[in-house]
């Protein structure tokens, strides 16, 4: 067949007169543990250019955790209903929130991937060579990038109103460390759920009915102690629960078990990780 | 015909079957692609055609043995597999958020592309579709045909040997359906790569297409050049009239709507497939 066909448009595609060599060779594939820092660069990088295109949702997305702070955190602080330690309640509070706000966004970047497979974006990820766990940590990460963005804006929010936050470098290392691993986990879930329910109106409800309890189930809002003992029980098997515990010990110093926190983070982590790519391929299909 | 590479077969499919649940959607597939050519697989609505490519790009899991790729099984190599194709899905798949660019520039990054020649070889596969005037414009505002052009920049930025692109043209004005063409063609003859493509247009199959499978039902039913086709079925019907490709596909898939086939599901998927990326 010849390569030049009869075709009314004779400038648009005379392979001749431009520059295809690179074209022309594979490139080198990274092989055994570099394949996954790799991908996960490669989702991040994603995510911060949509970031830098359209910011909008930045903007939302801070009005919920300002309010939460402004408006339930004011008025707690005023009524010292609820026993914190000592400390005002809304620096009891914000911690609470930056990992609230972090869970949302996670959860719901998980759900993106239902979109991602309706418009075909995900089923050519799919066919690159990107085993599935690479690309479920790669997207983890990406969630994880978003929310440490959204903690950040949370974290001015909280210092504008006067909460006495930590600047210690070290400690908000830790703190983005807490974000990372907290986001990966939630969104990991919610990816997880998305391989099981496999629609997005079915999804939307579950993440809808899923965020709340584990926000209310959690010590975000108020001290284990004062809970029943059945919520206490589920606060202690909630991942948001040491989340909070970490970024309050981290950020106002509160007494902590970061070791026990960032424990529980990392295999919650990577207990998603495993799950949500064991079942991505179905999204496959 | 370009230069043959020292393997001749790009794909080879025995028997290749795959079934979502009672629907036996491919049954029995026997396919070999040579390498460099450009093949055209044809076939009514339903027919089978997304899920074999589907099967050959490791997305749906065969037991091993029924497909190769330059000598890969998806099966027992699915990693190598992948970096030797390129695939353009049925429906249109480019990131609308991101610009042409960055939808490029991602596939580098997957594909492992240095970082020290990635701006470049984007660049290249960006200009080798026409689109390096409106490659830092948002997906999102990209005509159809624009998107599939870009669409064939992703999967050209790895340098594929094989070239899956699944109905190219579905959907696009005869203008955007010969540019699209004309790219896959120059693309072609410039890196020697084989095509696979599927397609309802007969004419675009009869015109650009070295070989052809008819596939009905799961299955090859008629195999050859575009030109014994037709002669094929001159012979058999013993008129004097020159038919058509497109009376060899009603030939062989039967006239009008068929029970099986076409159901109601495929056109709607079809339909879906043919509007603007969101
Ligand atoms: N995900 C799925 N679940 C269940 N059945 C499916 C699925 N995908 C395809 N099928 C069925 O498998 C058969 C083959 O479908 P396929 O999409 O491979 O056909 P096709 O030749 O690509 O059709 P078209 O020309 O409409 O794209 C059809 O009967 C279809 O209904
Ligand atoms: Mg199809």
């Amino acid at each position: 067949m010849s390569a030049a066909p009869a075709a009314p448009r004779p400038a648009s595609a005379d392979p001749a007169d431009r520059n295809l060599d690179l074209l022309l060779v594979a490139p080198r594939a990274r092989t055994g543990w570099r394949v996954v820092p790799a991908r996960i660069l490669a989702m991040c990088v994603v995510e911060l250019q949509k970031l830098r295109h359209d910011r909008t949702e930045l903007y939302t997305r801070a009005v919920q955790p300002a309010l939460w702070l402004l408006i339930y955190g004011e008025t707690f602080t005023r009524i010292r209903a609820i026993p914190t330690g000592g400390i005002p309640y809304l620096d009891y509070l914000a911690p609470g929130i930056i990992a609230q706000s972090a869970m949302f966004i996670a959860i719901f970047y998980g759900i993106m991937i239902i979109w991602e497979r309706d418009s075909g974006i995900l089923i050519k990820l799919l066919v690159t060579p990107t085993p599935r766990a690479a690309l479920v940590t790669g997207k983890a990460f990406a969630a994880g990038v978003k929310s440490l963005i959204q903690a950040v804006v949370v974290v001015v929010i909280a210092a504008l109103l006067g909460v006495a936050l930590t600047w210690n470098p070290l400690r908000l290392l830790g703190v983005a460390a807490v974000v990372l691993l907290g986001s990966a986990f939630f969104s990991c879930l919610s990816m997880t759920i998305a391989g099981i329910v496999l629609t997005r109106d079915r999804l939307m409800g579950i993440g809808q009915a899923i965020t709340m309890p584990l926000f209310f189930g959690s010590n975000a809002l108020y001290p284990v102690s004062v809970m029943p003992g059945w919520l206490r029980a589920v606060s202690g098997i909630n991942p948001l629960s040491y989340e909070v515990d970490a970024l309050r010990g981290l950020l106002i110093g509160t007494p902590a078990h970061l070791g026990m926190d960032f424990g529980v983070l990392a295999i919650a982590a990577a207990l998603g990780i495993t799950a949500a790519s064991s079942l991505l391929s179905r999204l496959a299909r | 015909m370009s230069d043959v590479e020292p393997m001749a077969e790009a794909l080879v499919c025995r028997g290749l079957a795959y079934s979502f649940g009672e629907t036996k959607a491919v049954d029995g597939l026997d396919l070999t692609v040579a390498a460099g050519e450009v093949f055209g697989l044809l076939g009514p609505n339903g027919a089978g055609k997304t899920t074999a490519i589907r099967c050959i790009t490791t997305l749906l899991p065969v037991p091993a043995g029924m497909v190769r790729v330059f000598g890969h099984d998806p099966a027992r190599e699915r990693m190598a597999v992948r970096r030797l194709l390129g695939y353009v899905p049925q429906q249109l798949s480019a990131d609308a958020s991101l610009t042409g660019r960055e939808n490029v520039a991602l596939f580098a990054r997957v594909f492992d592309v240095s970082r020290r020649e990635r701006a470049e070889r984007v660049a290249q596969a960006l200009e080798a579709v026409d689109l390096t005037e409106a490659a830092d414009r948002m997906a999102g505002t990209y005509s159809g045909g624009m998107i599939r052009r870009l669409e064939l920049a992703q999967a050209l930025v790895s340098a594929p040997r094989l070239l899956m692109l699944d109905e190219p043209t579905i959907g696009l004005d005869p203008i955007a359906r010969t540019s699209v063409w004309d790219h896959i063609n120059a693309v072609r003859a410039a890196t020697g790569m084989t095509v696979l493509v599927t397609t309802h247009y007969m004419d675009e199959a009869d015109q650009y297409c070295d070989h052809v499978g008819l596939m009905h039902r799961g299955r090859i039913r008629a195999l050859g050049t575009p030109q014994e086709l037709k002669s094929d079925l001159r012979e058999r019907r013993g008129g004097t009239a020159a038919p058509t490709l497109e009376d060899v596909f009603r030939d062989v898939a039967g006239s009008g709507l068929d029970a099986q086939g076409g159901e109601f599901r495929d056109v709607r998927r079809t339909r879906r497939t043919a509007s603007r990326v969101s």
